[in-house]
């Protein structure tokens, strides 16, 4: 394998990987803090017990997601550094601007909320969580920006002498089309994370182990399942129709990348939507499909008969464009990632409807019936179908827009470091790819071991004039 | 003052904010074994730095990012020349904070040895290393017309390059003792001051010849006047710590290497990552981004370091008490 293989193994790998933990963080620091707001509006003390325990969950995971960040700023240089001296007059801003805004809000007020229980004012306490909510969406709409420019390079000049792209509109890159239906859909997507994460947890808790105090654990965790529950569902509908705003961006830019998708190889009008197809995607006949007409004109154009271009002439028109080349992307790829996106999240949230129908009432299902002992296993998978499908959905995006690394600019091949050599580039794809092994085991362990503990004690911090400076810390390492 | 002046003067004070800060946070970790007796006393270590040391490294994020909008080039260089090193660093860099943050989640003894040998492992590796390449980037590299490095590992290590790697460890090793003693009570507290001083005396020898080595291969006033300021702060910081004064001892350590760090930007200016070969030096002129970025950039940091600024400090304000054995629970 050449560098460049090995570099694009990297970036997917530990991007893929560093994407596990960002939508779980979104989603679940809103969450925990929506619980904490409650136990501050109500003084129930079954919030503060959710609190802690799905705030420890997050802290787990959070962890995580910082250190798996700083690869992400660092390879763009140590692997890419072509890349980065093509794009870093526009790209490079937004990536400093979050830093700048969001990273620093992010880490500072967590730190604040991990240790700050008995040193601020409940209020002042309560409000360090939702800054530190706040700082990751708006981290979030950076880097978003930044990858849109990728998907659909816009504000800049080619400068041919400097020979790279150089800014001319920053609000332009702010205001991306594409970054526009990217952001509100992966936001929705990360509040699947974190509402199937708490729906999934709650009911295996509530289902599981039956609390022997008279229900007062079960009561809570009862709680906080319908509220993931309903969290999923919400938010699987707005990242349905995101999604389908996404899709009409996208077949306007990249239409190449929406063709892949279907696997579409000549232009269809009205154009129907493969839901599957057994055999090959090369565009010979295939064994089996099942296609339902008019609906990719539909997702594509918003009207029912609206052309949707094929791979072919899609193809012609680019070698005339760019000179010969293949610019089609890897078709099975981009086919089944963008199934496997829609599959698992709709799977989802049908699972959040059923479960959600079957717990009404206070009812919990005896693990002795078959159909709950099916909801128990359900509830150990739900968690996962979300955050797969947001990682599905990433490498069907990313995959889907090549073989550009930058849309009609920069070939993927040509942004990879020159001085870099495939022993190198595979010595760190190797190291980081055995110490992210080792540290997903670690981590899954310890939520594991967290979510048996069951619910902390409720603990509320003191109120001031009660305090002794000599106590111990309400929270230590 | 140019935009391109301004953006080389915001990177050497993210920089700054970096090393001073993180620097205290990898001498902690080093304390871990150095200093701690037991179980309790790591603890306590850990707990001075628990609430901030995230903060503290995403002034690292900020001076990457700031460095490939402000200077594309110059980023995309520096991280592909020092690929090994920063892979290195990376490494160290994850293992460490997972080990804050897992390390209190089991008893087992097993368990946190473990992490302590991670947070050590961590903590050492990266004080090191930084030291070895913002030497190394002074001292120069080897780079090709287009700016790539055309060099090996051996140009990245120099004599020159591991006495910056000498100067930074045992300087943050000081640096993070006097914190300690700032922010402890009881035996700990003595310990490390103590320990502060006699890593200090080694640091201050060290600090010495590498800032001797740098205003004398460079000749500039200015870098001579940075270099005398960080001797003479870190050995008016050992002097406090003698006299038991721990906050200007800290202080000292802060200002000395907020010097260094001056000293080397001032070494480096108006090149970037001069090269050591007859081409390819990037200077804050051909490795910059167009002037608009730099004008965006710089309405962006005049409006937001400032905020910065003020709720990190507000943070350290809030966790400003003391702590000894008796604050850790069981």
């Amino acid at each position: 394998m050449e560098a460049l293989d090995i570099a694009r193994w990297q970036f997917g790998i530990t991007t893929v990987y560093h994407f596990f933990f960002v939508p779980v963080t979104i989603g679940l620091i809103f969450l925990v803090a929506i619980l904490q707001t409650c136990w501050h509006r109500t003084g129930d003390e079954r919030y503060l017990r959710l609190t802690r325990f799905f705030g420890k969950l997050f802290l787990i995971n959070f962890a995580m997601g910082i250190v798996t960040g700083i690869v992400q700023e660092f390879q763009f240089g140590m692997n890419w550094s072509d890349y980065s001296r093509f794009v870093g007059d526009v790209f490079g801003a937004p990536l400093a601007i979050e830093g700048l805004l969001a990273f620093f809000m992010e880490s500072t007020f967590l730190g604040l909320w991990i240790f700050g229980w008995d040193r601020l004012k409940p209020s002042l306490h309560l409000a360090t969580i939702w800054i530190a909510a706040f700082g990751t969406v708006l981290s979030a709409y950076f880097i978003l920006a930044a990858n849109s420019f990728m998907q659909n390079p816009v504000g800049f000049a080619f400068n041919a002498e400097s020979g790279r792209a150089e800014l001319t509109d920053f609000m332009a890159v702010m205001t991306n089309p594409v970054v526009l239906a990217t952001f509100p859909h992966t936001i929705f997507a990360c509040f699947m994370v974190g509402g199937a994460f708490v729906a999934g947890v709650s009911l295996w808790r509530l289902m599981r182990h039956p609390s022997e105090d008279g229900g007062v654990d079960d009561g809570a965790f009862r709680t906080s399942f319908r509220l993931g529950a309903v969290v999923l569902l919400v938010a699987g509908l707005g990242t349905m129709i995101s999604g389908d705003f996404q899709g009409k961006v996208m077949t306007e830019v990249q239409p190449m990348k929406m063709a892949a998708a279907e696997g579409l190889y000549e232009d269809e009008a009205p154009a129907a939507f493969s839901a599957l197809t057994i055999g090959t995607l090369d565009g010979t006949e295939p064994v089996l499909e099942i296609k339902v007409p008019h609906l990719l004109s539909y997702l594509g154009t918003g009207t029912w008969d609206g052309e949707i271009r094929g791979i072919n002439s899609l193809q012609a028109e680019y070698e005339e464009r760019y000179g010969p080349g293949d610019y089609a992307p890897n078709i099975p790829v981009t086919y089944w990632t963008f199934r496997a996106m829609i599959t698992a999240g709709g799977l989802s949230m049908a699972l959040a409807a059923w479960m959600l129908w079957t717990t009404r009432q206070g009812r919990t299902p005896s693990t002795r019936t078959f159909a709950g002992r099916w909801m128990l296993r359900w509830a150990v998978v739900l968690p996962f179908l979300p955050l797969v499908a947001n990682s599905f959905g990433w490498i069907f995006t990313e995959m889907g827009r090549q073989p550009w690394l930058v849309f009609g600019l920069l070939p993927t091949s040509a942004g990879v470091s020159p001085s870099v050599s495939a022993g190198t580039v595979l010595m760190s794809l190797i190291g980081f790819t055995a110490l992210y092994g080792v540290l997903a085991v670690i981590e899954v362990k310890l939520m594991l071991r967290t979510i048996r503990g069951g619910l902390p004690a409720a603990d509320p911090p003191l109120p001031e004039h009660d305090r002794d400076p000599d106590a111990p810390l309400a929270f230590a390492y | 003052m140019e935009l391109t002046t301004v953006w080389f003067v915001l990177i050497a004070f993210l920089w700054t904010g970096y090393l001073v800060l993180e620097g205290f946070d990898f001498g902690v970790g080093m304390l871990m074994r150095l200093l701690a007796r037991d179980e309790t006393e790591r603890r306590v270590l850990l707990n001075t730095i628990g609430p901030v040391w995230d903060g503290n490294e995403v002034w690292l994020i900020v001076a990457g990012g700031a460095t490939f909008a402000a200077f594309p080039e110059w980023y995309a260089t520096l991280f592909s020349a020092y690929y090994v090193p920063l892979f290195v660093i990376l490494v160290a860099l994850i293992v460490r904070a997972v080990g804050f943050e897992y390390r209190h989640k089991r008893s087992e003894i097993e368990w946190k040895r473990r992490w302590d040998h991670a947070i050590v492992f961590g903590s050492v590796v990266p004080a090191v290393l930084w030291g070895v390449a913002l030497a190394g980037i002074v001292h120069g590299t080897p780079l090709d017309a287009d700016h790539d490095f055309v060099g090996s590992l051996a140009d990245l290590v120099t004599p020159y390059a591991l006495l910056g790697g000498l100067t930074t460890v045992t300087v943050f090793i000081t640096h993070g003792a006097f914190f300690v003693a700032l922010k402890t009570v009881g035996d700990i507290r003595h310990r490390a001051r103590a320990l502060g001083l006699r890593w200090g005396a080694a640091a201050a020898v060290v600090t010495l010849s590498f800032v001797t080595w740098t205003a004398g291969r460079d000749g500039d006033l200015a870098v001579w006047v940075a270099g005398g300021v960080a001797v003479a702060a870190f050995l008016a910081g050992l002097a406090a710590a003698g006299a038991g004064r721990e906050g200007w001892a800290f202080a000292g350590t802060a200002l000395a290497i907020a010097a260094v760090v001056t000293m080397l930007f001032l070494a480096l200016f108006p090149d970037v990552m001069p090269s050591t070969l007859a081409t390819g030096t990037l200077t804050t002129t051909n490795a910059a981004s167009t002037p608009y970025t730099l004008e965006i950039m710089t309405w962006v940091a005049v409006a937001f370091t400032p905020l910065v600024i003020g709720y990190q400090a507000w943070s350290y304000w809030v966790f400003r008490r003391r702590i000894g054995v008796h604050h850790i629970p069981s």
